[in-house]
């Protein structure tokens, strides 16, 4: 099994640099990125939505995005995998270099680049097919496996998203059968089978009661230890618990970025002590 | 105690006047059509019933002053050209339909469309038997089952085509993002994912246009026309029942009109099959 994990990382990951790989901050060398983000603005036809963005997202690390409703967190996560281009009218500008390569250039297939940067929205969204068929299917549109390495792929990925024991019996049932949270927990195992190396997490806890957001907020502790991993919530104890480094956004600004523990101890700036004290938001 | 002071009475007893005038009015409505409704299924049991015998499946059309007979032939091509006229209708509905919610959107080639969909779906059959007519059987010179199949398929088609759409209008869009976010190809998102999650309101839709289709009679008298005999070629004139009904309920001869009164309750109860039908399709979606 482990096997089998490495050997795909490799292989995916390869084209866009290194496997993610912990190992490089604590041997103290300086930490690689991700995703960086340099003056990105975001425009809705006409309105502004995103204001001089500039970012980085540390590999294997969890970052959250939090602020009020509206002030373009959403927005920025969608940018990453530009998930924005499904709409006509809305447009990004800047540049957001994954691994290097500027993905706001024209010409990215983006088929592709969500299949490297993966993401998991708000309300759990499961394929009307089995919860076999709902795993297999992203796994089987930039792969070819066999029947067996399919059944191992679908075993690993509802593994990763601690949904094997109790989805083991019902492969074959659909999908919408399970209860919200296993729901959710099977867009992230869907997510994890694509092996990408970004995952891009909108609020995936917002729709869900407080034991299924402690099992997802459990996987994504899990999760970074492989995975790049960014995060919105409009739960600031959520952001505290799970992310490494914390984005707090107002009216489409980057208000404050750094470490979480920073952030949330001792804010530099007075809006997002305010916002993560409760005096506002 | 009932008397809270601070409404004013005949401001109550005005709203409760009105809701009963708006109560009777609708329940008129209502019996006004459920009269007929039953009028028309009762008058039809029992005209219809009696002719309803093993003989009407087995027998054909008989000739003008013999006994007996059935509809043998008129069953068979009936359900020949409706069966060919849903394998026509379905792909050439589901993939237009399919077009104007994923891809055309607010294109103006998709809401001509549109435009011209609603008004097929308003035409006049006679007037799609006419054209039909014209375009088929006055080229090749003779009716056949395939000019019925055609007038068919016309009046099917845009029943599929709108609600296809909007079966697949009413899948949420955070499913087709669920898709694209895997980095699913448009083409396989529209297929695999929103067609799939629509499946049961387009099935309906498919059972609803034959429901419309099997019952036509006008399109059917300018291009299938009929046949007195038992035949499969859909390359002649085809037996049907619509058009029997219509030739036998007019003719002189009482096992004629006995046969049409059968038929339209065989057709009756076909539609009314294929509308409950529909709606269980349907209801089964709620259940996933």
């Amino acid at each position: 099994m482990s096997n089998m994990k490495t050997m795909f990382d490799l292989n995916r990951i390869d084209s866009h640099g290194g496997t993610v790989d912990n190992t490089n901050q604590q041997s103290g060398q300086a930490p690689i990125n991700a995703l960086e983000v340099r003056n990105l603005n975001f425009y809705y036809g006409s309105f502004q939505g995103l204001k001089d963005i500039n970012l980085d997202i540390e590999q294997g690390k969890v970052t959250a995005f939090i602020g009020p409703s509206g002030c373009g967190k959403s927005t920025l996560l969608r940018t990453l995998n530009r998930m924005y281009d499904l709409y006509p009218g809305q447009r990004a500008e800047g540049t957001i270099n994954f691994y290097g390569q500027n993905i706001l250039e024209p010409g990215q297939d983006l088929n592709l680049l969500r299949s490297r940067i993966g993401m998991v929205f708000q309300k759990p969204t499961p394929f009307p097919m089995s919860i076999y068929e709902n795993i297999a299917f992203g796994a089987r549109l930039y792969e070819k496996l066999s029947r067996s390495e399919m059944d191992e792929r679908v075993e690993w990925a509802l593994n990763k998203a601690a949904l094997w024991n109790e989805a083991k019996d019902k492969l074959n049932q659909s999908g919408l059968s399970l209860s919200g949270g296993q729901q959710q927990r099977l867009c992230i195992a869907r997510a994890v089978a694509v092996k990408p190396s970004v995952i891009l997490l909108d609020e995936p806890t917002s729709a869900l009661d407080p034991i299924s957001t402690g099992k997802i907020e459990e996987l994504i502790n899990e999760l970074k230890t492989e995975y790049t991993i960014a995060i919105v919530t409009h739960n600031m104890q959520q952001a505290a618990r799970v992310s490494d480094y914390t984005a707090y956004m107002y009216l489409g600004v980057l208000v404050e970025y750094g470490k979480t523990d920073e952030i949330f101890i001792k804010p530099q700036r007075k809006e997002t002590e305010d916002y993560i004290t409760g005096r506002f938001g | 105690m009932n008397n809270i002071s601070n409404i004013d009475q005949s401001l109550f007893a005005k709203r409760k006047r009105a809701n009963k005038i708006g109560l009777t009015l609708s329940m008129g409505a209502m019996l006004l059509g459920m009269v007929f409704l039953f009028w028309i299924l009762g008058v039809l049991l029992f005209k219809g019933l009696s002719a309803i015998d093993l003989n009407l499946f087995i027998h054909n059309t008989p000739a003008p002053g013999s006994e007996g007979g059935g509809l043998a032939n008129a069953i068979v091509g009936s359900l020949m050209i409706v069966a060919s006229c849903t394998l026509i209708s379905t792909p050439i509905g589901v993939l237009a339909g399919l077009y104007l919610s994923e891809y055309g959107d607010r294109s103006k080639v998709a809401a001509v469309t549109r435009f011209v969909t609603d008004i097929m779906l308003s035409a006049p059959s006679i007037v799609i038997g006419l054209f039909v007519y014209a375009l088929v059987v006055a080229q090749v010179r003779h009716f056949s089952g395939w000019a019925g199949t055609i007038a068919l398929a016309l009046i099917a088609i845009p029943v599929v085509v709108r609600t296809t759409e909007n079966m697949l209008r009413l899948v949420p869009g955070s499913l087709r993002e669920a898709a694209y976010a895997l980095g699913t190809p448009k083409w396989k998102v529209a297929y695999k994912v929103t067609l799939r999650a629509a499946k049961s309101g387009v099935m309906t839709g498919i059972l609803l246009a034959l429901a419309r289709v099997s019952g036509e009679t006008a399109p059917l008298l300018f291009t299938a026309l009929n046949n007195q005999f038992f035949s499969t070629n859909m390359n002649a004139p085809m037996a049907n029942l619509p058009v029997v009904i219509f030739q036998f309920a007019m003719s002189p001869y009482d096992n004629w009109v006995d046969l049409a009164w059968g038929g339209a309750l065989l057709i009756t109860f076909t539609v009314l099959g294929l509308n409950i039908l529909a709606r269980v399709v349907f209801r089964e979606k709620v259940q996933g």
